[in-house]
């Protein structure tokens, strides 16, 4: 890869565009598309209220219904319709999954690139809080967390953002610190680069494949973690729907009515894949290595 | 291609050398390729070469010319599914290793063929000891029982010559240095007595000293054994102490086949002469006038010294001596080189003079010292003192374009605005051989030398009185240093910048030097110009660094000396303790030399 590539003509293309390109990525960035869209325009879109618990949903023994006509994902255990409660789901679902999961991100970063970056007194006192963190019971933390604070919503978001963070920081910090070694970072510094400018112009740039895999892992780490902490009743509170909720709630019936476990989950999963595909596609079209090979 | 006729005499190892025997090994008409989305493309296209016994071919070739990837293929160890043997045959005496398969392949390895790699400590396993490996190596090719294998294995420490062979057996590979390591790797490829060696590049990663002993151990070896050895190098001059014959490759063809002597008197093809001519030689470096003027930097008694912390109390037991009182200066427009081998503290001054490690003593740049200065000062001090890195794919940002690399110190200074520092990355750009059009590639569309002169461009790009250049053209091919250090030169006459040049290449800074420090075990030994150094070497290591430089030259007879195989004693000593100091004396004209 020394000559040949050298002597190939340059041809500047926006990383945008270069992300069009990308069948996959497009699909992933629908399925956004479309969970987003379900999420605001949820009241629109959703044939009955949330919480509206129908006379007519439940069978004569006071079982879920199958999907059907009227109901066409069925009903969950007190008889309301599973396609409302998914769309109106999908908010609480996407607050949890980017804002709590982007905010853990941030924190994981900048804890693992300072620890790493700085090494020293500063590096081992993050790095021990780190791992102290780690072995402490993420969910006991929350359920912690959660008990102090009145639940709501961006509480939760918060509770999750501050227990997720960790290994994020662990892996930022060991990429940080093989990275501060290299030589372009010994020669920005002969430059008289500065700390901040080394930190976010020449560090930083290298993570972000790291941090948009962990990021996309998050997703679904996040939105299950939100379903445990409803169900131990710290979590988004009930009526409210979200993904994670309707699986708990209904997961008594699992044997009977599987969709009311099976569709939600799906819903999860599709989300976590939409954000793997574009995630993957960016980190290639962020990285120059990857240029003119897609 | 024809095969040149062997003539015996030009034979310089082989006692067992029968012209007219059937060859060892034969390649005949290899054709190597790789698959990829593009197609398939030849690595290697049509070699033939034959190799008899106690024969040593060289294949000598530039990165990328195909000469590893032949000897992968005698091995069979080339990298599947993608690269593939795609032509011709290779015949170990009636076998055709491309028809056997792997496990046919495993019998043959190590047994009748075997390999020595460029980087010993990564072709030893880390957590075996030395003993066990080689025991293992040759119980896996010979059904002998353990104690038998432990005392053939002891038998090829010391046919070696590694010192203490009994206490070799039972360290790891980390316990060992690079030269003893390299031994134990010989050890263990000539254990089994194989009938063709291939090294492939076996001593490009060791000192120029150790590289001495590795050659002369390899070239004793084969004449006690009988072993065909098959050389690959970069090295001409490693070509010209070995070789019986030599192939010269370049884009995977054979360029030109010759024997040795002939090669090096009458190159037939252009690239040979080109490659040849190429080659650093000593003696060669035009003569200079002193430079006179007044030093940009100055060095008075700097000592760098490193913390080992040891105990339950995490205290330090230990100091790494890395450099001890050196001092010199470095004077305007001229280029001071310091030599020495790796571990002396060559680097480590280099980082001290920018700031990269605290130091001890008097570090001057420009009349101002550097330890008092903070902050801005500091800042405004970087101008002055630029460094150019060995590894130039390092020490490039692989996410930044070359042209925001090189604008990168104007705009950490704030000078221009981002159209005047476009058109100064342009012009930099120009000004070491490069196009403006290439400002918007990435460091790795370049090649190797490419890489190295945005470097320089950065480095210039302040207008620095003094260019650090830390081994800054050991990682290129021959015919690119050749031209990165004229570009170095044309640069010092343009700009009158300073060099500080750090090497371990002896033949390099006879080339492009105006005065020289040699440096042992973190102290300057000897100090003069280079005329005073090459001319009349003083210290015994510096004459034993300038004997051990392999000359491109085959009919250079080397004088007798005495097969060294000491170690190079250890910088670090407990706290308190430290190397003695050695004390230069002026020999007159300002030639100084430690005393013995």
């Amino acid at each position: 890869m020394t000559d040949a590539t050298a002597g190939e003509a340059h041809i500047p293309k926006g990383a945008l565009a270069r992300l069009m390109q990308r069948k996959l990525a497009l699909l992933g960035l629908a399925l956004i598309v479309i969970v987003v869209a379900s999420a605001v325009f949820a009241p629109l879109l959703a044939p009955f209220a949330p919480d509206e618990q129908h006379f007519d949903g439940l069978t004569l023994e006071g079982a879920p219904l199958p999907p059907n006509e009227t109901f066409l994902l069925g009903t969950d255990l007190l008889g309301r319709d599973l396609l409302s409660r998914i769309l109106h789901g999908a908010r609480t679902s996407l607050i949890i999954g980017v804002a709590a999961n982007g905010l853990a991100l941030v924190i994981g970063t900048l804890i693992g690139i300072t620890a790493g970056f700085f090494r020293g007194w500063i590096g081992s006192l993050l790095m021990r809080f780190t791992d102290l963190m780690m072995a402490f019971p993420a969910l006991l933390l929350a359920i912690c967390l959660a008990a102090i604070f009145h639940p709501s919503l961006w509480i939760v978001a918060i509770v999750i953002a501050l227990v997720n963070w960790v290994q994020t920081a662990r892996v930022i910090y060991t990429e940080t610190s093989s990275l501060a070694e290299r030589d372009f970072i010994a020669a920005e510094r002969t430059l008289g680069a500065g700390t901040g400018r080394i930190l976010f112009r020449h560090i930083l740039p290298h993570l972000v494949p790291t941090i948009i895999v962990w990021g996309t892992l998050g997703i679904s780490t996040t939105v299950l973690l939100e379903a445990t902490l409803s169900f131990l009743g710290v979590g988004v509170q009930p009526p409210t729907p979200s993904w994670g909720n309707i699986i708990f709630e209904n997961q008594t019936y699992f044997q009977s009515a599987p969709w009311l476990v099976f569709i939600p989950g799906a819903a999860i999963i599709l989300l976590a894949l939409a954000f793997n595909l574009v995630g993957d596609a960016l980190r290639d079209v962020l990285d120059p290595m990857q240029r003119g090979r897609d | 291609m024809s095969l040149a006729p062997d003539d015996a005499q030009t034979s310089r190892s082989g006692a067992d050398l029968a012209p007219d025997a059937p060859p060892v090994l034969a390649v005949e008409r290899l054709t190597v390729s790789v698959r990829s989305e593009a197609g398939v493309t030849p690595l290697v296209s049509d070699l033939s070469f034959t190799l008899r016994r106690g024969e040593t071919l060289c294949i000598a070739g530039e990165s990328g010319s195909g000469k590893s990837i032949t000897s992968l293929a005698i091995m069979g160890l080339l990298p599947p599914p993608a690269v593939r043997v795609t032509g011709g045959r290779i015949r170990l005496g009636p076998t055709d290793l491309t028809a056997l398969g792997e496990a046919g392949m495993r019998a043959i390895r190590g047994d009748r063929i075997a390999m020595i790699f460029q980087e010993p400590m990564t072709s030893l396993n880390p957590v075996m000891t030395v003993g066990t490996q080689l025991t293992e190596a040759i119980r896996a090719h010979d059904p002998v029982g353990r104690a038998k294998a432990r005392s053939r294995a002891l038998a090829a420490l010391k046919a070696v010559r590694l010192s203490q062979p009994e206490r070799r057996m039972t360290q790891y590979p980390h316990e060992l240095s690079g030269g003893m390591r390299q031994r134990v790797m010989i050890a263990m490829a000539l254990a089994l007595r194989p009938e063709v060696l291939i090294a492939d590049e076996p001593t490009t990663a060791l000192d120029v000293t150790v590289q001495r002993e590795v050659l002369d151990l390899l070239r004793d070896l084969q004449r006690e054994t009988g072993t065909a050895i098959i050389l690959i190098t970069h090295d001409m001059g490693v070509v010209a102490e070995m070789a019986d014959r030599v192939i010269v490759m370049r884009d995977g063809k054979a360029v030109e086949e010759a024997a040795t002597a002939d090669l090096f008197a009458r190159p037939a093809a252009q690239y040979t002469r080109d490659l040849l001519a190429a080659v650093p030689r000593m003696g060669r470096g035009a003569a200079r006038a002193a430079v006179a003027a007044a030093p940009v930097a100055r060095l008075a008694d700097v000592t760098v010294r490193f913390p080992l912390k040891g105990g339950i109390l995490g205290r330090t037991t230990h100091h790494v001596h890395a450099v001890e009182h050196v001092s010199f200066d470095i004077r305007k427009g001229e280029t001071f080189a310091l030599v020495g081998e790796s571990g002396c503290g060559k680097s480590t001054i280099a980082k001290a003079m920018v700031g990269l490690v605290p130091h001890e003593g008097l570090i001057e740049i420009g009349g101002s010292p550097l330890a008092t200065l903070t902050g801005p000062a500091m800042k405004a001090l970087r101008r002055r003192i630029q460094m150019v890195f060995q590894d130039p794919m390092a020490a490039l940002d692989p996410r930044m374009t070359a042209g925001e690399q090189i604008a990168e110190p104007l705009l950490i200074h704030g000078i221009g605005d981002a159209a005047e520092r476009q058109t100064r990355a342009a012009d930099l750009m120009g000004r070491v051989g490069l196009t403006g059009d290439q400002l918007g590639r990435y460091p790795h569309e370049f090649s190797g030398g490419q890489r190295q002169r945005i470097c320089i461009a950065r480095a210039l790009a302040l207008n620095p009185d003094l260019i650090i250049a830390d081994e800054s053209v050991s990682a290129l091919d021959v015919s690119v240093q050749a031209r990165v250090l004229e570009l170095l030169r044309a640069l010092q006459k343009e700009y009158g910048i300073a060099f500080l040049f750090i090497s371990h290449d002896m033949a390099v800074v006879e080339n492009i030097s105006d005065r020289v420090g040699v440096m042992y075990l973190g102290q300057i030994v000897e100090l003069g110009t280079r005329a005073q150094i090459f001319g009349n070497p003083q210290h015994p290591y510096t004459q034993r660094l300038i004997e051990a430089v392999p000359v491109p030259d085959p009919a250079l007879k080397r004088p007798a000396t005495a097969r060294l195989s000491g170690e190079v004693p250890s910088p670090v000593h407990p706290l308190g303790e430290g190397p003695a100091r050695v004390v230069l004396t002026d020999i007159g004209e300002g030639h100084l030399v430690a005393r013995p």
